[in-house]
């Protein structure tokens, strides 16, 4: 997946003209730019799975997580160039990059087992082969619902991560050590998500009567998602203590003095959520945006 | 012997690499840099493979790319020609990793250094309220407030000293 497209000079590369480095081939000609280029982002790690794994099990679970991430990210990327300040640009980019990033390593971890790329998973997908949660792919309606529904989703990845790295006082880290490893340094950027999240969520709530109401509208309107993240799965290798997850969602709540909804999680279809490949609406609009090019230009380079 | 100057050089080559995000330090400097091995070719001198080990700041990092291709280069051109750039996850890069000259070169180009990373054995507690901000590496004043927890990169966080009005950057604890 492409990253992100920034112009850089290296500084004992830079001689004169900024073009100069552009023309340089680095790659095969693939590269023309700072971030166009992209290799397998587990390169020359042992990707072996541990004999007592199920690959198949660890591979659905691992596309689930990776899913998860991938399309969180798409929902902060549409976000940007409409935050509220430049401060919140910079924010929200960094954190979809960051989620983009774990998408890269589970995808490549998932699609290393079952014998496709990152981009084959990403881009070549039906809307039912994806496995993300559903709250993942809500269309944000205002900043509340930003901050509010990041506050929940990285409050319960940073407490799911944690499980997999094995850095919880009760949980000795997931089986596989790939997936354990990018737990560990995912839960490091999510711990900062999660204080970005909450400290909006506080300022808001606790802030005027106009920005205090539209924080518990988007709490009401995004509680019954939640269940469905404590519904883990067979193939689920962490878990999160909901005690644990309430624990910090209340502490925030009181500070912010925010009503903890009463809502009741939203509905399964025939018992199938997003983690079966059943989601919402908002699904097949990601995709079609999300995979457009790739699908008009399979295997274009630029 | 002649293997030990090799892998001394391939070392220097490699360690000298700057970060594309902040280019005023090396990747040896960011700790990212995790071994170099030369393994000598034959008699002849053909065959001889560099493998270099890096570690991924943050997950997302669009520069590892960039640093990976940037090593290839240099090593090349210091006569390596078969290098292999592996990545390495765990442990997890943090910023302790940093090395004393990092840090200086850090400070003498106005970003602040990080405060030591957490040391965790449970979950991460979560941190509410104004967050702490270092100080100013201009004036050296302690009244220093945080604009913004991501900076125009995912590892800096951005300030405002209340007493020079001067705008800066900070390295984030990992």
């Amino acid at each position: 997946m492409r990253a992100w497209l920034t112009l850089t000079t290296h500084a004992d590369d830079f001689d004169g003209s900024p073009y100069d480095l552009l023309a340089q081939d680095h790659d095969a000609g693939h590269r023309w730019a700072f971030g166009t280029g992209f290799t397998d982002p587990l390169e020359g790690i042992d990707t072996s799975v541990p004999d007592a794994l199920d690959p198949g099990a660890l591979a659905r679970y691992c596309l689930a997580l990776g899913d998860d991430a991938l399309i969180y990210s798409h929902r902060l990327q549409q976000w940007v160039a409409h935050l509220p300040e430049l401060e919140e640009e910079t924010a929200v980019a960094n954190i979809a990059l960051d989620l983009l990033g774990q998408a890269r390593m589970l995808l490549a971890r998932a699609g290393g087992i079952i014998g496709q790329t990152e981009d084959e998973l990403a881009y070549f997908r039906t809307e039912k082969e994806f496995r993300n949660v559903r709250l993942a792919e809500h269309a944000d309606r205002d900043f509340a619902e930003v901050v509010v529904r990041l506050l929940m989703f990285s409050t319960w990845r940073l407490a799911l991560f944690e499980s997999l790295a094995g850095l919880g006082s009760s949980s000795a880290g997931a089986p596989d050590p790939v997936l354990a490893a990018i737990a560990a340094k995912g839960a490091n950027e999510l711990a900062y998500h999660r204080d970005y999240a909450a400290s909006w969520v506080v300022r808001l709530g606790d802030g005027t009567p106009l920005s205090h109401a539209k924080t518990q509208a988007a709490l009401d309107a995004l509680w019954p998602l939640l269940g469905e993240l404590f519904r883990p799965g067979p193939d689920a290798l962490g878990t999160v203590d909901p005690g644990a997850f309430d624990a910090v969602i209340d502490t925030v709540l009181a500070t912010a003095g925010l009503d903890r909804p009463a809502a009741a999680p939203l509905a399964a279809v025939g018992g199938r959520a997003g983690r079966d490949g059943v989601h919402t609406e908002a699904m097949g609009y990601i995709l079609a945006e999300l995979q457009s090019v790739a699908r008009a230009y399979p295997g274009a380079t630029w | 012997m002649t293997v030990v100057t090799e892998q001394g050089m391939a070392w220097d080559v490699v360690a000298s690499t700057p970060d594309p995000e902040l280019p005023m330090l090396t990747i040896g400097d960011l700790g990212i840099l995790r071994s170099v091995h030369y393994f000598p070719g034959r008699e002849n001198g053909t065959g001889g493979e560099v493998v270099v080990t890096i570690t991924p700041t943050y997950s997302g990092c669009p520069a590892l790319r960039e640093i990976s291709a940037d090593v290839r280069s240099r090593l090349t051109r210091a006569g390596f020609p078969g290098v292999t750039v592996r990545t390495q996850l765990s442990p997890a890069w943090t910023t302790d990793w940093i090395t004393p000259a990092g840090r200086r070169k850090l400070a003498k180009s106005g970003i602040v250094p990080p405060p030591r990373a957490p040391q965790r054995t449970g979950p991460v507690p979560l941190t509410l309220g104004p967050a702490p901000s270092p100080q100013c590496p201009r004036c050296g004043s302690a009244n220093t407030e945080l604009t913004a927890q991501f900076s125009a990169t995912a590892c800096k966080s951005l300030h405002r000293c209340n007493e020079c009005g001067e705008p800066f950057e900070a390295v984030k604890a990992l």
